[in-house]
C-alpha cells in the first residue's frame, strides 16, 4: 500500500490505529477512580505532547538513527519553529496553516546554515558543534539579541513571545476565532464521550497534530527504504568505503540534517498551534538531550522506536511526576509499618519532583544493557519466546527482508 | 602511453623523503605489481594515486586526466577502484546492500537524492548486484550481514563491490596480507578468474613474492622512495639490484 | 584603559575556571579516550563540598548560657557550633570563617572516591564503545548526579561566604601607579586566579617530572604502544581519572563565593568547557589552559560598554562564535595535534 511492503504497511496501520484510538487506549481506568487519576493519560494536553514529540523524535532518528551523527542541538530547531509560528499568528492571524508552513521553512533555513558548518566535522566534534550552535541560539533568543538590534522584540527574551490584541494580524477575519484554528475549526474544541465511569475526550488539536505524526512516520518509512536511506546507513557503517565507492557523503548528510531539522521545526510549529506562546527555554540544551534520550530509549535506527520512546518518556513523566508521598503511603499500606516507611523513603526521591532522577537512571540502564532500546528489548523477548516454541514448529525458510 | 602515467612524483614528510622522483607507467590490461621492502614508499604512492595524499611535485594522469587534488570519490568516479589491506566493507549492512551501493554510485554519480522510491524498485540495480554476486559465488549469502562473514568472504565481497563498478583500473593494497597460505591461494585464483573474465588493469602493491610472481605481468621495484627497476617477472627474479634491495628479506 | 584592565582581570578568574575544567576533560579524553559529559557534575560536586563543609562547621549544640537572661529571667539557650565549643570561640570562628579553604580536606578525598567509583564502575566499560555511547552514558550520569544534589540540597542557589580576610577589593590601580581606586579588584577573584594557577602548575609538573606522568603523556601520544610495553595502563587510567576529577572538584570548591552553587551549575559550565577544549585542540593540555584563559578574557572584553553599545549582547555568544570560526578555519584547534580525533 502506498509504495510500502506488507510489513511496513502493517507498521503504519498500527501507528494510525494507535493515534486514532489513543483517547480510549490511554484511559483504561474509570475517570474518577484512584487509578484513573494516577495512570490515565488520555487527556488532550498530554496526547498532544505524545504526537508532537513523536514527530520530533522521528525526525531526529532520520539523522541519528540512520547516519549515527549525534546532534546535541535539535531543540534549537524546535524553538525556531515555535517562534516562527507565533510570529505568523501575530502578523497574519490565527490560522495554523501558514504558521506551520513558515515554521518548517524557517527551521529548514536554519538547519541548512548550521548543518553546512557542523557537518564539516564528524564524530564528537559534530556533537559539540551542534551543541555550541544550539546554545548560541538559546542565548540569542533568551536575551533577545536580534530584538535589541532591530528595536522591536523578536523573541521577547525571558518573558517569551505571545500574541497581543494590538498585533497586526492582517488576515484575521472579523469572525475568526481568536485562538489557533484551521479555517475556523478551533484547535482546542473538543467533544467528550461519557460511557459508564469513563470519559473520553476527542480534541481537534490532538487529531490535527496526530495527522502530522502519521504523515511524518509514513515519510520516514519511505526515506528508510529509499536509496538515500541506504546511503545514509552506509555513512554510518563505513565512510572510508563510501568515498572509495565514488560517493560524496556531504550532500547526503546535509539532506538528512535538513530534513530532520524541518521535522523539528514542524513539531515546534505544532506546539505553538496547540498553545500560542513560546519561550527560549524550549531551546535549552537539556531539551536537546531529552530528544536524544527519547530516541535511544525507544530504539535509534528503527522505525517505530522513536514513537515508542517519545510516548514512553512523556507518559512516565506525566504519571511519575504526579505521584506524591501520600500516594506511596496509600499503595504500600499493606506492608508492615517499618517496611512501608522504608519502601516509601526509597521510592520517594524518584517520584514527584524527582522524575528526572528516574529518567537519568532509566537512560543509563538502557545505554549500558540495551543499546538498541525498547525495540531491541522486544526483539529479545520474542526471540526467547520463539526459541521455546521452535522445538515443534518446522524451521521455516528465512524470508528475505524485502 | 599507459592507462596511468606517474611522472616525477616527490613527497616529503618533514625530513623524510618518502617518494623521490617516481616515474611509473601502467599499461592497459596488464597486471602490474609494485614491490619493495618495508618503508620503500609503496603505501605512500598508493595514497597519492587515490587522492588521499597530495605530492609536493609531479603529475599523475589517468587516461590523460590529472587525478591530483581530486577527492577520493571523484577519483573513483573516473574509473579507479581500490581494495584495501583489511577489507573495507559496510559491515552493518547485508551483502546485497553492500553491492547495491556501488551500483547506485555507478549509475547516479556521487550523489542523487532519491529519498522516496524504494531501493527494491530499482530492478536494474538489483540485477547488476545479483550478477556480480553470482560471479564471485556469493549469491547464496546475499542476505547475510557482512560483518558476520569470514575474512575470505569479506575480501571476496570487497572485490565484488569494486568490480561491479567496472573500473578501468583496480588498485590492490596487499590483498593477501595476514592471510594463511590456503586463503592466499584462493585470493590469487579469484584475481586470476576476474582477470580472465574482463578487461581490467590491476596494480598490486604486495609484499608476498609468491602472489607477485604468480600473477604479475610487469613488476616495479621501489626502494627508498625511488623506482629501482621495472621489468618482466622473469627478468626481475635474477636482477642483482633487487637482491641487494631486499638483502635476503625474501627468498626470490 | 582602567576599564580595560578591570575586564582583563575579570576574565582571569572566569578563564581560570574554564581552564581547570577543560584541563580535566582533556586529561580524560587524551589518556582514556572518553568524552566525559559528567565533568561539569564533578565541578558541581566540588562546589557542594564547600557547602557541606560550611554546614558541618556550623553544626551546633544548644547550651544554656547563664550570663544571659531572656525576658523572663531564665538562662538563655543559645546555639553554639561544636567547633567553637571544642576549640574556643576565637579559633572556632576562624575555622568557620575559612571554611571554603578548609573544604579542601573534604573535596580531595571525595573527588578521588567519586573519580575511582566512576572510572571503575562505569567509564571502564565504555572504552571500546563508540564516542556517542560515551557521551550518552555520561550525560545520563550527569542528570543523576544533578538530581541527587537537588534532592539533598534543594534547587535554589546556596550562598557561601568567603573568608572575611578576602572580602572587599584590592586597589590594583595604586599598585600599578595609577590613580587610587581606579582599578578595584575583588580579592577573592585574585585568590581564585592564583589558586588555579597553582593547580595547573602542579598538574603540569606532575606530568612533566614524574615517571607516572611520563607514562601518561606517552599514553596520550600513543595509547596502544604504551599498553604493549606491558605497563599496567588500566590502573594508571583510574588514577588519571581521579586526578581529573580532583581538578574539577577543586575548581568548583573555590568558585562558590563567586557564584552560589546550585544543582545545574555543572551543566552550565560543561557546555562552555567543551567549547574551550575544542578551541584549544582536543587532547592538548596547554591548548586547554590557553584557550580557557583566552575565552574567559574575551568574554569579559565583549561585555565592555564600548563593545556592547555597538553589538548588544555579544558577550553572551562571543565564545560560541569564536569556537565556530576556529573549528572552520583550524579544525584541529589552536594547539591540537594531527591524528587526534581527526574526524
Amino acid at each position: 500500500m502506498l509504495g510500502l511492503n506488507s510489513r511496513d504497511t502493517k507498521l503504519l496501520l498500527l501507528v494510525i490505529a494507535l493515534v486514532i484510538f489513543a483517547p480510549f487506549l490511554l484511559n483504561p481506568f474509570p475517570t474518577a477512580s484512584n487509578l484513573g487519576e494516577s495512570f490515565n493519560a488520555g487527556y488532550p494536553a498530554l496526547m498532544q505532547r505524545f504526537v508532537i514529540f513523536g514527530l520530533l523524535v522521528i525526525g531526529f532518528n532520520l539523522l541519528f538513527g540512520l547516519t549515527g551523527y549525534l546532534s546535541f542541538g535539535h531543540a534549537a530547531f524546535l524553538g525556531v519553529g515555535s517562534f516562527a509560528a507565533v510570529w505568523m499568528f501575530k502578523l497574519l492571524g490565527y490560522n495554523v496553516l501558514p504558521a506551520l508552513v513558515m515554521s518548517t521553512i524557517i527551521a529548514g533555513i536554519f538547519s541548512v546554515m548550521i548543518g553546512y558548518v557542523a557537518l564539516r566535522r564528524s564524530g564528537i566534534y559534530f556533537s559539540i558543534l551542534t551543541l555550541a550552535f544550539a546554545q548560541m541560539m538559546y542565548s540569542i533568543a533568551y536575551s533577545d539579541l536580534i530584538g535589541k538590534f532591530v528595536g522591536t522584540p523578536i523573541t521577547n527574551g525571558e518573558t517569551g513571545l505571545q500574541v497581543y490584541a494590538s498585533d497586526p494580524q492582517v488576515l484575521q477575519g472579523a469572525n475568526a476565532p481568536v485562538l489557533p484554528h484551521l479555517f475556523g475549526l478551533e484547535m482546542n474544541s473538543q467533544t467528550t464521550l461519557a460511557m459508564g465511569g469513563w470519559e473520553f475526550t476527542f480534541q481537534v488539536g490532538y487529531y490535527f497534530a496526530a495527522f502530522f505524526l502519521v504523515l511524518g512516520f509514513y515519510l520516514s518509512i519511505r526515506i528508510f527504504r529509499s536509496p538515500m536511506g541506504l546511503m545514509l546507513r552506509a555513512i554510518k557503517s563505513n565512510q572510508t568505503r563510501m568515498s572509495y565507492t565514488g560517493l560524496n557523503s556531504k550532500p547526503y548528510m546535509l539532506a538528512a540534517f535538513v530534513i530532520s531539522g524541518m521535522y523539528a521545526g514542524l513539531a515546534g510549529g505544532l506546539m505553538a498551534a496547540m498553545d500560542p506562546l513560546t519561550g527560549a527555554e524550549r531551546m535549552f540544551w537539556t531539551a536537546s538531550g531529552e530528544i536524544v534520550v527519547m530516541a535511544i530509549l525507544g530504539g535509534a535506527g528503527t522505525l517505530i522506536g522513536p514513537v515508542l520512546g517519545a510516548g514512553m518518556i512523556k507518559y512516565l513523566e506525566n504519571i511519575v511526576s504526579k505521584i506524591q508521598k501520600d500516594f506511596l503511603e496509600l499503595w504500600f499500606a499493606f506492608l508492615p509499618d517499618w517496611l512501608e516507611a522504608a519502601v516509601v523513603n526509597i521510592i520517594y526521591p524518584f517520584v514527584g519532583k524527582g522524575w528526572h532522577l528516574t529518567l537519568g537512571v532509566m537512560f543509563m540502564l538502557v545505554i549500558i544493557y540495551l543499546p538498541g532500546g525498547m525495540v531491541e528489548g522486544g526483539q529479545r523477548i520474542t526471540a526467547r519466546f520463539k526459541r521455546k516454541k521452535k522445538t515443534d514448529a518446522p524451521d521455516g525458510a528465512k524470508t528475505p527482508a524485502e | 602511453m599507459g592507462i596511468l602515467e606517474v611522472k616525477g612524483i616527490n613527497k616529503r614528510f618533514g625530513g623524510l623523503q618518502a617518494l623521490g622522483d617516481v616515474n611509473l607507467s601502467i599499461a592497459e590490461n596488464t597486471v602490474h605489481a609494485i614491490i619493495g621492502p618495508n618503508g620503500a614508499g609503496k603505501s605512500t604512492l598508493l595514497n597519492v594515486l587515490v587522492g588521499k595524499l597530495i605530492p609536493d611535485s609531479g603529475s599523475v594522469l589517468f587516461e590523460g586526466t590529472s587525478v591530483l587534488g581530486r577527492k577520493p570519490h571523484e577519483i573513483n568516479q573516473m574509473g579507479i577502484s581500490r581494495v584495501f589491506q583489511t577489507p573495507e566493507i559496510f559491515a552493518d549492512l547485508s551483502v546485497m546492500e553492500n553491492v547495491m551501493i556501488p551500483c547506485f554510485a555507478k549509475r547516479d554519480g556521487a550523489y542523487a537524492f532519491n529519498a522516496i522510491g524504494g531501493v527494491t524498485k530499482h530492478t536494474d540495480i538489483r540485477e547488476q548486484a545479483e550478477a556480480i554476486l553470482d560471479d564471485v559465488n556469493m549469491l547464496d549469502k546475499r542476505e547475510m550481514i557482512a560483518s558476520s562473514m569470514s575474512r575470505g568472504d569479506k575480501r571476496r565481497l570487497e572485490m565484488a563491490m569494486c568490480l561491479v563498478q567496472e573500473p578501468r583500473l583496480l588498485l590492490l593494497d596487499e590483498p593477501t596480507a595476514g592471510m594463511a597460505r590456503a586463503d592466499t591461494n584462493n585470493t590469487i585464483d579469484l584475481l586470476k578468474e576476474i582477470k580472465e573474465k574482463r578487461d581490467i588493469t590491476m596494480a598490486i602493491i604486495e609484499h608476498d613474492m609468491h602472489v607477485v610472481f604468480s600473477m604479475a605481468e610487469r613488476i616495479t621495484v621501489l626502494a627508498q622512495g625511488t623506482p629501482l627497476v621495472e621489468d618482466t617477472p622473469d627478468n626481475i627474479k635474477g636482477h642483482p639490484k633487487v637482491r641487494e634491495a631486499y638483502l635476503g628479506e625474501a627468498q626470490v | 584603559m582602567d576599564e580595560f584592565l578591570i575586564q582583563l582581570l575579570n576574565g582571569l578568574d572566569r578563564g581560570a575556571a574554564y581552564a581547570l575544567i577543560a584541563l580535566g576533560l582533556t586529561l580524560i579524553f587524551g589518556t582514556l579516550g572518553v568524552v566525559n559529559f559528567a565533568h561539569g557534575a564533578l565541578f558541581m560536586i566540588g562546589a557542594f563540598c564547600t557547602v557541606t563543609m560550611q554546614r558541618f562547621l556550623n553544626l551546633s549544640q544548644t547550651v544554656i548560657d547563664d550570663t544571659q537572661k531572656d525576658f523572663l529571667g531564665n538562662p538563655l539557650e543559645v546555639e553554639v557550633p561544636y567547633v567553637q565549643s571544642w576549640f574556643g570561640e576565637a579559633a572556632g570562628l576562624a575555622i568557620q570563617d575559612w571554611s571554603v579553604m578548609l573544604a579542601i580536606f573534604l573535596t580531595i578525598p571525595v573527588m578521588l572516591l567519586v573519580g575511582y567509583v566512576m572510572e571503575r564502575g562505569l567509564i571502564r566499560h565504555f572504552y571500546s564503545r563508540p564516542h556517542a555511547d560515551q557521551i550518552l552514558v555520561t550525560f545520563g550520569l550527569a542528570i543523576i548526579i544533578g538530581e541527587i544534589i537537588k534532592y539533598f540540597y534543594g534547587a535554589n542557589p546556596i550562598q557561601t561566604p568567603m573568608p572575611s580576610a578576602f572580602l572587599g577589593t584590592w586597589d590594583m590601580g595604586a599598585a600599578f601607579g595609577l590613580e587610587a581606586n581606579s582599578v578595584a579588584y575583588p580579592k577573592w577573584r585574585l585568590v581564585y586566579f592564583f589558586f588555579s594557577a597553582l593547580i595547573i602548575a602542579a598538574v603540569f609538573a606532575f606530568l612533566q617530572f614524574t615517571t607516572f606522568g611520563m607514562v601518561v603523556r606517552a599514553g596520550m601520544a600513543d595509547r596502544e604502544t604504551v599498553g604493549m610495553l606491558g605497563i599496567d595502563i588500566d590502573r594508571r587510567f583510574t588514577i588519571v581519572f581521579g586526578i581529573a576529577a580532583c581538578v574539577a572538584g577543586l575548581a568548583g570548591m573555590m568558585y562558590t563565593p563567586i557564584l552560589s552553587p546550585h544543582y545545574n551549575i555543572g551543566m552550565d559550565f560543561l557546555v562552555l568547557s567543551f567549547v574551550v577544549v575544542v578551541v584549544g585542540g582536543m587532547g592538548s593540555l596547554p591548548g586547554a589552559v590557553l584557550s580557557g584563559f583566552m575565552l574567559g578574557i574575551l568574554q569579559s572584553f565583549a561585555s565592555l560598554k564600548v563593545v556592547t553599545n555597538i553589538v548588544p549582547g555579544i558577550d553572551q555568544i562571543i565564545i560560541y562564535l569564536v569556537a565556530i570560526i576556529i573549528l572552520l578555519t583550524r579544525p584541529r584547534g589552536l594547539m591540537g595535534r594531527k591524528g587526534v580525533m581527526e574526524d
